[in-house]
């Protein structure tokens, strides 16, 4: 069996699901054997969440359980492995948000299998996985291979097409899992939600750096064009560090990595480290007024000028 | 208490990243300690810093060339530091193997390492390393505290960020916003030269690799560059809009 892991916050699933999906049900065709798809839900009061896996997958496991309220790497590790071994899972794929990539390092030492992180391609030929991802701050694109009875693969948001929900719902099933004591103890939660859709599933996310000048330029220009577009906002670090935007906003290394259709630029120079978080976009649109930014080499679009002047301009325009 | 901070040698990221036989090039390019191990070794000084007596030990693994990466961290104040020396590429699943048994021969009760590597961009080791020793860990940190066993802090989640305690002994990855790493002094330097480096073969961890790395290339995606003048906004806009519109097709 393939296992998927699903990713899911405030009663919905995570598009990551479906991507997912697609990317099992490709391995499934070509490994031939068990193509079943098993999808394995975890969390609290989460019966809407597992009717939605149940349109995407061949069967799916819930543990809906009061312990589980809160997401910790040795619950979740413990809980996959424990499904895998159980179900003699072949492959276990699990999504590419923060925790995910945090647990999944634990699900493949207790299982004794590789770790494919964040991959873009995946095929399997026998009991061989060959999977792409990037490395280098996304400028390389690695080809890397693993052999044996059972893999764990991360998938990156936005590398796999969505498959379509079916029609028929799968079954459910109860789990019942040996869950270990967390040590890690939540004392306290920040959340940055916005209002806006997710940066990391967005289709467009439009970006400002210190050329929109100020926190209150960022709110006049950057915002206000992604409300405009019906977009996410991204920042980088620069402004992250100045205090003018929260870190969940951050697009970078060290922040999010985005792939979506358009990318908008504003009065972002463009560092190597900004450039790994967005540099796989669809289609890349920079303002900015120096025309030497590295933001420009790797822009489709792109305007040379005052960043308030051409942001206003554009939106008037947008209007008509 | 001891304190095991993970070093890495990655390219320094103003340098181009060239590939030859189909494999990234290091050869003639600067190498650096990776960014987020320098807030690894500097939260490990804080620490001792605060009041923790603590014994501070950098831990490389991989060619010759990494002894420079590890001179970095002595420098910075780090006591004494291992290099396990090998030309072969480990995976994060292998490698945390090696953190592990020297954790446990060192007697260590805290691994500070990276949050993202910035050559192979996994987030892997910390939880691995962790999983191994069975001790829990947090990733992503953004700030930490030790008050006799308990270790405070706050660290990044996928919306937001979380405060947390937890008790000795742990892993902790690190993340920007952590600290600001110091530099070298230069009679810290000086002082580094004397402090051990003590060199381990690989062979007694009997480690195999995870993960075949089969190739690596650069893959330019081709931009139109169409790059306007934008003297005249208004014009400039429109004709951005009509591109994004009618061209591109991504607005509607």
């Amino acid at each position: 069996m393939i296992l998927i892991v699903v990713e899911h916050a405030n009663g919905k699933v995570s598009k990551s699901i479906w991507e997912m999906v697609t990317a099992a049900r490709e391995l499934a065709h070509q490994r031939g054997g068990d193509p079943s798809i098993t999808a394995l839900v975890l969390g609290s009061n989460i019966t809407s969440v597992a009717a939605e896996v149940a349109r995407a997958v061949d069967q799916v496991l819930v543990a809906d359980l009061p312990a589980l309220a809160q997401y910790d790497s040795e619950l979740w590790s413990a809980a996959v492995a424990q499904v895998a071994t159980e179900g003699e899972a072949s492959l276990v794929l699990i999504g590419g948000s923060r925790s995910s990539r945090e647990y999944s390092p634990r699900v493949a030492i207790k299982l004794d299998a590789p770790l494919l992180e964040d991959v873009i391609t995946l095929k399997a030929s026998g009991d061989t996985l060959t999977a792409q991802h990037y490395t280098f701050l996304a400028r390389v694109t690695e080809t890397i291979e693993a052999s044996g009875p059972v893999a764990v693969v991360t998938i990156k948001p936005g590398a796999f097409n969505p498959a379509t929900p079916r029609a028929e719902a799968a079954e459910q099933f109860d789990v019942d899992l040996k869950l270990p004591t967390p040590r890690l103890k939540v004392t306290g939660k920040t959340a940055e939600r916005s209002s806006r859709v997710s940066l990391t599933e967005a289709e467009i996310v439009v970006s400002g750096g210190r050329g929109v000048g100020s926190a209150e330029g960022f709110t006049q220009y950057v915002e206000a064009l992604a409300d405009k577009l019906g977009a996410a906002v991204g920042a980088t670090r620069a402004i992250v560090d100045a205090g003018w935007r929260p870190y969940s906003e951050q697009v970078g290394q060290t922040g999010k990595t985005v792939q979506p259709k358009l990318y908008i630029a504003i009065g972002i120079s463009g560092a190597v480290q900004h450039l790994s978080g967005m540099n796989k976009s669809k289609t890349i649109v920079a303002i900015n007024r120096d025309a030497e930014a590295p933001i420009f080499k790797i822009a489709d679009y792109g305007i040379i000028g005052d960043v308030p002047q051409i942001v206003l301009a554009m939106l008037a325009e947008l209007k008509k | 208490m001891r304190i095991l901070t993970f070093i890495r040698q990655v390219l320094d990221a103003e340098e181009s990243v060239h590939v030859a036989n189909n494999a990234v090039a290091l050869e003639n390019s600067k190498l650096v300690m990776d960014t987020m191990d320098e807030y690894g070794v500097e939260e490990a000084l804080r620490l001792r810093e605060s009041g923790v007596e603590a014994e501070i030990i950098a831990v490389g693994v991989g060619p010759a060339r990494v002894q420079d990466a590890l001179r970095t961290a002595l420098a910075m104040g780090v006591d004494r530091a291992i290099h396990v020396e090998t030309d072969i590429r480990l995976d994060a699943i292998a490698l945390s193997k090696i953190l592990a048994e020297i954790a446990q021969k060192e007697d260590a009760s805290l691994i500070l390492s990276g949050g993202q590597q910035a050559d192979w961009d996994s987030h892997a080791l910390g939880a691995a390393t962790a999983e191994r020793l069975n001790w829990p860990q947090v990733t992503w940190t953004s700030a930490l505290e030790l008050k006799g066993t308990t270790l405070n802090g706050k660290h990044d989640v996928d919306e937001g960020s979380e405060t947390f305690t937890l008790e000795l002994p742990a892993v902790i990855t690190t993340q920007q916003g952590l600290n600001e790493p110091r530099y070298p002094t230069l009679p810290n330097i000086m002082k580094s030269k004397k402090k051990e480096m003590r060199k381990e073969s690989l062979d007694q961890f009997n480690v195999t690799p995870k993960l075949k790395f089969v190739s690596a290339e650069i893959q330019v995606k081709n931009r139109l560059n169409k790059i306007l003048d934008g003297k005249d906004a208004p014009v400039a806009a429109s004709q951005l809009v009509d591109l994004l519109r009618n061209q591109a097709k991504v607005i509607a």
